[in-house]
Formats: structure tokens, C-alpha cells, sequence
């Protein structure tokens, strides 16, 4: 029950981190969620576009409740990279402001960065884009809570 | 898969359900609800939301909990569905912002939701939403989200 610790080497690392978008976390898996980066304390997460993932069929746009997990997946990973280490989390709250409507057809990306981490409380913010990073889909900030273990 | 690709279709399909309450035409209409499972349910003279349980809503298997993901998707649906059923917004409404406060495990069964407008003004309307699973009074999460609703 040791080797929790995150490697220091960065292949190691993303391939460690990479665990929580396999079927070991079967709703990330079902999204199809994909780690495509990783930083000291962020991670960048793709949601593909799926015909599943339609909201509004009128527009082909995918529905909000994806674009919650995918934040909530991101912002996650940060907490773990920020932490160096694999540990159980707990969401608190997630904020989501939607910036301008997602274009249908087109990936998600989301970056989140962990800001700050007390002994108990984690804070993230994360933004969505679709590969323009300053014409950002949505914004989050979210707070996770570290579970003793 | 109904055919409520053009946009009216979809509004007669809404202002169909809103008369016959044969809710599932309208969740099985929107691709993303039907893969999450979640449906309006008219139970005891209330209308509420349930997403029924599949092993693909598992967040950590070792618990196991419902990814924190479908319990926010779950709240902004029935937020969507209350506001399309019970006002006459002829478009899906559009979300500005959402706020998913998390407060206790989601367990591997069923949950419900049910969304109060607290307000509906012309252009913008703010909803609340709770959702539980065996105990109404024990809420597993709660919501407050603000929605464009389509001009006039």
C-alpha cells in the first residue's frame, strides 16, 4: 500500500494518472474521457464528441452533464498531481459558468490547475475549450475534500 | 431514435408531452439522457427525475459511488425537463451557470431528483434542484442553476 506516491518521472507519472481514464473509473471510461496532458498540478482532459453525448438535438450540441464530468474528472487529476500522490477525494462544489455555446462535432478540452492545497481542502479552477484556449467554452472552479485513508 | 432533429419537431414533441405527460418520448428524443438512463417520472401527482442505476455511472469501483458527474448531470436534466414541461419556453433552455454542491456519496441504486423555479423572468430563470436516494429528507446533492430561456 506504498507505492501511492506518484513517479517523479513525467512518462511514469501521466501513465499512473492515466489509470483514473480507464476502466477502473467505468463512468470516465464511458465518456471516453482521455488524459492528453499533465503538469506539477493540472491536467488536460479531451472529451470527444460522441452522438451520445447530444443535449439538444435541434443543435447537436453535447449536453451540460458531460461537460460536468469532464470538469469534475480534470479538476480531480489536478488535486492528485498537485498532491504527488494517489489518494480518495471528494468533490465539495463545482461552479460552471458556460462562456458561449460548445460548436457540435468538435472535441472538449478541459485544463485544470490546482491552485492550492490545505491538509483537508483542495482548490481548482479549470477552463473548457474546443483547441482555442482563449475563446475558453466554460469556466469552473471547484473545491475537493482529501478522505483519510 | 425520434426524429426531433428540426426544430419543430422538437417543439411539437415538447408541446405534445406537455399535454400527454408521456414523458419518455421526450427523454428518449435526447440522445444523452437516454444513455444516462435518466427519465421524468410523474410519482404521486409530482413530477420528478430518475436516473436508474448501470455499472457505466460508477465513479470509484472500490466504494463503490456514482461518479460525481452523473449526479450533476442528473440535476441540470431535471432543472432542463421542469423548465420545458412546466413553463412554455418553446426551446431546450440554455444553462449560464450551474452550482452542484456534493454532499454525500452516491450509492449504486437509483436516484431522484425533483427542480423548483425560483424564478422565471423573461429572458433568464433560476432553478434549484435536489436529488436523493432512499431518503427524500437526506439529500446526496443539490443545485442552483440559471437558464436562458429562448426570446419570445
Amino acid at each position: 500500500m506504498s507505492d501511492f506516491t506518484l513517479p517523479e518521472d513525467k512518462a511514469e507519472r501521466m501513465e499512473r494518472a492515466a489509470l483514473f481514464y480507464s476502466d477502473i473509473v467505468p463512468h470516465n471510461h464511458a465518456l471516453g474521457l482521455k488524459l492528453l496532458d499533465i503538469g506539477p498540478a493540472e491536467a488536460t482532459v479531451e472529451l470527444p464528441y460522441a452522438d451520445f453525448l447530444v443535449g439538444n438535438p435541434e443543435t447537436g450540441v453535447i449536453a451540460g452533464g458531460a461537460v460536468t464530468t469532464l470538469i469534475d474528472a480534470a479538476c480531480g487529476s489536478a488535486v492528485i498531481l498537485k498532491l504527488g500522490r494517489i489518494q480518495p477525494l471528494v468533490t465539495l462544489d463545482l461552479r460552471i459558468d458556460y462562456l458561449r455555446p460548445a460548436r457540435p462535432h468538435v472535441s472538449l478540452i478541459a485544463v485544470a490547475e490546482c491552485y492550492r492545497s490545505t491538509r483537508q481542502i483542495a482548490f481548482v479552477r479549470a477552463l473548457v475549450h474546443q483547441g482555442d484556449k482563449s475563446n475558453p467554452v466554460a469556466s469552473a472552479q471547484g473545491t475537493f475534500m482529501r478522505l483519510e485513508e | 431514435m425520434s426524429d426531433a432533429k428540426s426544430p419543430s419537431a422538437l417543439a411539437e414533441l415538447v408541446h405534445h408531452v406537455r399535454k400527454t405527460r408521456e414523458y419518455g418520448q421526450l427523454t428518449d428524443a435526447i440522445p444523452y439522457t437516454r444513455f444516462m438512463g435518466i427519465g421524468v417520472e410523474n410519482l404521486a401527482g409530482e413530477m420528478l427525475c430518475r436516473m436508474r442505476y448501470t455499472p457505466k455511472l460508477i465513479g470509484n469501483s472500490f466504494i463503490p459511488a456514482l461518479h460525481g458527474g452523473t449526479l450533476g448531470a442528473l440535476l441540470e436534466s431535471s432543472a432542463i425537463f421542469e423548465l420545458l414541461l412546466q413553463t412554455e419556453t418553446p426551446r431546450v433552455p440554455k444553462v449560464i451557470s450551474i452550482t452542484v454542491d456534493f454532499l454525500r456519496s452516491g450509492k449504486a441504486q437509483d436516484t431522484f431528483a425533483r427542480a423548483f423555479i425560483t424564478r422565471q423572468g423573461r429572458r433568464v430563470a433560476n432553478v434549484r434542484v435536489e436529488a436523493w436516494q432512499d431518503d427524500r429528507t437526506r439529500p446526496i446533492a443539490s443545485a442552483h442553476a440559471l437558464f436562458l430561456l429562448a426570446e419570445p
